[in-house]
């Protein structure tokens, strides 16, 4: 299955990328897409324990299950106002 | 009345608070309150130069609907909330929000707005760069 994995700020800097696809095994998880992309971008190490993430625009766990076609946001401390 | 545009928007164009407040115009309102945010040309004594502003717009709106919704559940007395919330490139004095609620009497509507600016900064999808001479640094309030 294929996921696209958004990215803002200092995340979106450090990849050089606001916008990806991701292929998955199906049911996988946020968190074992967040796993795959630390094995693949250890520069993201220092980000992710506060990082929060959004499944098609709502708030959701490191838990919550994938599918096919899912917008995944990896979204770091927000800060707007 | 024709209800006008957006409450709830992510934009990157010039906010006005005389426009974002006309949004809410409507004849049984006795009370508007406008919190206006501006670009402050200093943080912890260092000289600001401007603001990048970065949101996920799909997200944000939908999350600044939530915040309305909210106080009006919290605060019967709220009618209509309205909050605009500018992206792109700042520069100091411009005006990065407006938060504007309507009610039909002034009761509430200080505590309310308070509520709102809290909850933005909080958990609505925008990020904050500051931009000084000789560096930068995405700003949250964690």
């Amino acid at each position: 299955m294929k996921v696209t994995v958004k990215l803002f700020a200092a995340l979106r800097e450090e990849m050089g990328s606001r916008e990806f696809e991701q292929d998955l095994a199906p049911g996988s998880t946020v968190q074992e897409l967040l796993d795959w992309m630390l094995e693949e971008y250890p520069a993201l190490r220092p980000y992710v324990r506060s990082l929060h993430f959004a499944l098609n625009h709502k708030y959701v766990t490191r838990q919550t299950e994938l599918h096919d076609g899912d917008e995944v946001a990896f979204l770091p401390p927000v800060g707007g106002g | 009345m024709e209800k006008k545009t957006k409450l709830f928007e992510i934009t990157d164009q010039e906010i006005s608070s005389d426009e974002v407040v006309e949004r809410l115009a409507d004849p049984a309102i006795g009370a508007v309150i406008a919190f206006v945010g501006v670009v402050r040309g200093e943080t912890d004594g260092r000289e600001v130069r401007h603001l990048e502003y970065e949101a996920y717009p799909e997200m944000a709106e939908g999350t600044l609907c939530q915040i309305g919704a909210e106080i009006r559940e919290r605060w019967k007395t709220i009618q209509q909330v309205a909050i605009v919330h500018r992206v792109g490139h700042l520069d100091i004095g411009e005006i990065s929000v407006v938060i504007a609620l309507s009610a039909a009497h002034r009761l509430e509507v200080f505590d309310a707005v308070h509520y709102a600016i809290d909850r933005l900064k909080e958990i609505a999808p925008i990020w904050k760069k500051e931009v000084w001479t000789g560096g930068a640094e995405w700003r949250s309030e964690a």
